[in-house]
């Protein structure tokens, strides 16, 4: 059995960004499998612009800004293999992989980083009534058609949900020559970025309607209709309020689920919140040595914060290579919120593993205005920010430094609390 | 001029194929959609009953105890997927409990083996997450789970390998007696035969009606399902039926063959035969009686909801046989629930009439046997290791929800009658029918089939007719 210290799952952001940390703290046997024919993931099919901006401070294209970090792996020389699927994962960190030259493949791993990334969520989980044609299409799907294939899904589109994939094909569509007819989202608030609603919705003249969600979808081969109506504060459809939308396509776009098929069949535990792994600071799951980052650990809205997750999650198992893959004890202190935030990650912390700092992210379960977002440890508040606005579509952060927690050596409690002051 | 015409390629069409062709005969299936199973075959509840529920003396009871007995026989001889994981009637109140007495009678009186009234601590035995509610159950251990288009595929399959003909995309408008037979108008023309089996489903009555005068109505009975997560397998073990009592005709919670859970059906009485759209109403009644037999239902982990159409006749009986008025005329109609259970005794029984209608011999070349499309997680690894040496395709995963590689859809789109579209590969083998339902393997599988059937991808469609999956190329129009 092949053997590498650190075995990497998913050659995406995440995955590339992690490799390349790892290998810069000092582990430089480290392996990606991909089961994709390139690297980049997700992003070499998202040609629009505005990923970077955090961290190159440009405005790339999604395969600009995988190609810088392709390009980190290449400089490294750190190896990969493409057109490999993995299989199965043991809790002893056995990877069983395949691929049509290798056949099975069986690799021991010192450590491994979960970067499966995440699925969207589809037509039969949203339970939408109606005919099952041709012509619905989850939003990356149709990007894939159309950015990749160069294959036009649909001409007279109707998209439910506002998450960011459907607000970027809306744009997408109109400029291909599809006719966007409207994008309904159930909830009241969209689930993208502001931005997006912007370039995409609002400069096309898209409408956008909120709390209004598809109760119908017509056609017996092809869609040729479907039915949307307004939703009460319970998300159930207003009777009465039915309208109809000719049109051959559904694009839709109302969540993504983190990609845990691996991890819970390796005894991972996740959290039901974000379906992604429970982590501690050191991005490690359940599972001493199995860090994880990216989607796969919660979604993100920009990729600069994924790659910045991926890469402590690198270093992180370099650090656990380099101490000998010994399960070092942890203390888990956790990061519990009140007020707003509907999750954290980390969920515990232990300040003995934070370096300089350590970013805890988290998203709010509705959106509030003119709210501050208070940290306390052991009571005593050390971080103070207004935030004009939180939306759930929004990611937010706060930065823990390291003289915070050590002005706390006995610390017991970390909250995060969203006040009116 | 064919010998036998059989109008429907579903389970039953099927079924009389693939007995007929034991015997020297020219028989031809006509089927109005572009694969076999693409009607009430197709989206139903899975199930081969056990036999205790149709009323005893009738043909229901009688075909129903009979294909039962068959499955397991034929699930070897033709390789698909079947087992039998037994049924149970749950009694959800003590006032009912003489209704299921009567149904263990009515099922003994059929010839059900095994039957067995059990307490509410062996239920709960059983079946941990019974509802505390439930007094005793019904227990029956013949009841199985099959896939259903396995189980049609499989018929068909061997059908076509010993001789029968089968013509898709061809939808019989009327038929005409002649002298010695039957004149098939088609949207393809004519087709001449000595004798016509209306296999028609949802539409036997239409043909039925044109060649006989003592009327018949099928009426289609939707069924809405929500099938579950395999992260929900094991939830159930058994076929939890809901006895019927106070509070209507339940649905049923089952696992799959493939691992999954499904819940179903309603039972709604609709007009158009094609009518297969699930409702908001219908799903909402699914999912709160869902709940009734069993604790904490998983039905959050749904993947997917569908409709099925049963054919339900007036008189809820199977009308099988020679119609006296239309010599050569064979109506397999009415076939509702339990007709999945009962077609390989309606396909043995309808082939004997015609043998002996038409004085048929034995085929000399029949072969009962089928192989199935290999299933490489089936194999060892070394096994598997060699496979992928040998056919590399076997290496390449398309499907990730349910790990379906490149090697096992070339296989369904080359075999007989092979997969011509997406739906038709995801019937053979699973490919898309996994937690996120196709989105990642639909472009691949589009790029394999528009590779293997040397057809442009536009050409492409989910289920043949005017289903295509995309309408030109991007900027054509601007």
């Amino acid at each position: 059995m092949k053997h590498y210290d650190i075995v990497i799952i998913g050659g995406g952001p995440a995955g590339l960004a992690a490799a390349a940390a790892a290998y810069d703290a000092g582990v430089t046997d480290v392996l990606i499998l991909e089961r994709d024919k390139e690297l980049g993931g997700i992003l070499n099919q998202c040609i629009h612009n505005g990923f970077g901006l955090h961290t190159f401070k440009e405005e790339l294209t999604g395969p600009e800004y995988a190609s810088r970090y392709i390009a980190k792996v290449e400089e490294r020389k750190i190896p990969y293999m493409l057109n490999t699927m993995v299989m199965d994962i043991t809790s002893e960190k056995v990877i069983t992989a395949m691929n049509r030259e290798d056949g099975i493949i069986e690799i021991e791993a010192g450590a491994i980083v979960l970067a499966m990334g995440c699925r969207e969520r589809s037509r039969g989980a949203l339970n939408i009534p109606g005919y099952r044609p041709a012509g619905i299409y989850s939003a990356g799907t149709a990007q894939r058609l159309v950015n990749m294939e160069g294959y036009m899904p649909g001409r007279q589109v109707v998209i439910l949900g506002s998450g960011d994939i459907g607000l970027i094909m809306a744009r997408r569509m109109t400029l291909e020559g599809a006719k966007v007819k409207v994008v309904a989202e159930l909830m009241p608030f969209s689930g993208g970025l502001k931005r997006n609603i912007v370039q995409c919705l609002d400069d096309f003249g898209i409408p956008l309607k909120l709390s209004h969600t598809v109760v119908d979808i017509q056609g017996k081969e092809r869609v040729e209709g479907v039915t949307i109506a307004q939703v009460d504060n319970r998300g159930k459809p207003i009777p009465g309020t039915e309208e109809h939308y000719e049109c051959d396509t559904l694009l839709l776009s109302c969540g993504l689920i983190p990609e845990n098929e691996l991890s819970r069949g390796m005894g991972v535990a996740l959290n039901p919140i974000t379906n992604g792994p429970a982590v501690n600071e050191s991005l490690e799951t359940s599972i001493p040595g199995v860090f994880a980052a990216g989607n796969v650990l919660h979604v993100h809205d920009l990729v600069d914060f994924v790659s910045e997750e991926a890469a402590a999650a690198g270093r992180a198992a370099a650090a656990y290579v380099s101490a000998g893959c010994v399960d070092a004890e942890h203390k888990e202190i956790p990061v519990t919120f009140e007020g707003g935030p509907r999750y954290t990650v980390p969920g515990t912390i232990d300040p003995a593993f934070v370096g300089d700092s350590l970013t805890v992210r988290f998203r709010v379960g509705g959106v509030m205005k003119n709210q501050y977002v208070n940290v306390y440890l052991d009571g005593e508040r050390v971080i103070h920010r207004k935030r004009p606005i939180m939306a759930p579509g929004e990611m937010e952060e706060v930065k823990l430094t390291r003289a915070m927690l050590d002005a706390h050596p006995e610390l017991s409690s970390i909250c995060i609390k969203v006040e009116e002051a | 001029m064919y010998d036998i015409v059989i109008i429907g390629a579903g389970v039953t069409g099927c079924a009389v194929a693939r007995y007929l062709s034991r015997y020297q005969a020219s028989v031809c299936v006509v089927e109005k959609e572009e694969d076999v199973c693409c009607g009430t075959s197709k989206a139903n509840s899975a199930i081969v009953h056990g036999g205790f529920d149709a009323a005893h003396g009738t043909l229901m009871a009688k075909m129903n105890v009979m294909g039962n007995l068959m499955f397991p026989a034929l699930a070897e001889e033709l390789d698909f997927e079947f087992q039998p994981n037994g049924s149970l009637v749950v009694c959800m109140n003590q006032e009912d409990m003489p209704k299921l007495q009567a149904l263990y009678e009515n099922g003994v009186k059929n010839g059900v083996k095994g039957l067995e009234i059990i307490d509410q601590a062996r239920l709960r035995e059983m079946e941990p997450n019974i509802s505390p509610d439930a007094v005793a159950a019904l227990w029956a251990p013949t009841g199985g789970i099959v896939c259903p288009f396995g189980l049609t595929i499989a018929l068909a399959e061997n059908a076509y390998t010993n001789g029968v003909e089968f013509r898709f995309n061809t939808e019989v408008k009327a038929l005409t007696p002649r002298e010695d037979g039957w004149i098939i108008q088609t949207n393809h023309g004519a087709i001449d035969a000595k004798c016509v089996v209306n296999a028609a489903g949802l539409y036997a009555d239409v043909f039925h009606n044109q060649v006989s005068q003592k009327k018949i109505h099928i009426t289609p009975r939707r069924g809405d399902y929500c099938l579950l997560d395999r992260t929900t397998g094991g939830f159930v073990k058994h076929t939890i039926f809901q006895l019927p009592g106070k509070l209507g005709k339940g649905v049923l919670v089952s696992p799959t063959v493939h691992g999954n859970t499904i819940v179903g059906p309603t039972a709604i009485d609709i007009e158009d035969k094609d009518g297969i759209n699930t409702t908001a109403a219908g799903l909402n009644e699914l999912i709160e009686k869902a709940g009734t037999t069993v604790s904490g239902l998983p039905i959050r982990q749904v993947i997917t909801s569908f409709a099925g159409l049963r054919a339900h006749e007036a008189a809820h009986e199977f009308i099988i046989g020679e119609v006296p008025e239309a010599p050569g005329f064979f109506d397999c109609a009415g076939i509702e629930s339990p007709g999945l259970s009962s077609a390989p005794a309606i396909g043995l029984t309808v082939a004997d009439m015609l043998r002996d209608k038409l004085g048929l011999a034995e085929n000399p070349n029949y072969d009962g046997k089928r192989k199935g499309i290999l299933d490489p997680k089936k194999l060892s690894k070394e096994e598997l290791t060699a496979l992928i040496r040998e056919e590399p395709a076997y290496g390449r995963i398309i499907c990730r929800c349910e790990s379906v590689s490149e090697g096992e859809i070339l296989d369904a789109i080359r075999r007989p009658l092979g997969a011509k579209s997406l739906d038709g590969v995801k019937r053979r083998t699973r490919a898309g029918m996994g937690r996120c339902q196709s989105g990642f393997c639909s472009p691949r599988t589009m790029e394999i089939l528009a590779r293997e059937l040397h057809v442009d991808q536009s050409e492409i469609t989910k289920m043949g007719g005017n289903s295509k999956l995309i309408v030109g190329t991007v900027k054509e129009r601007l």
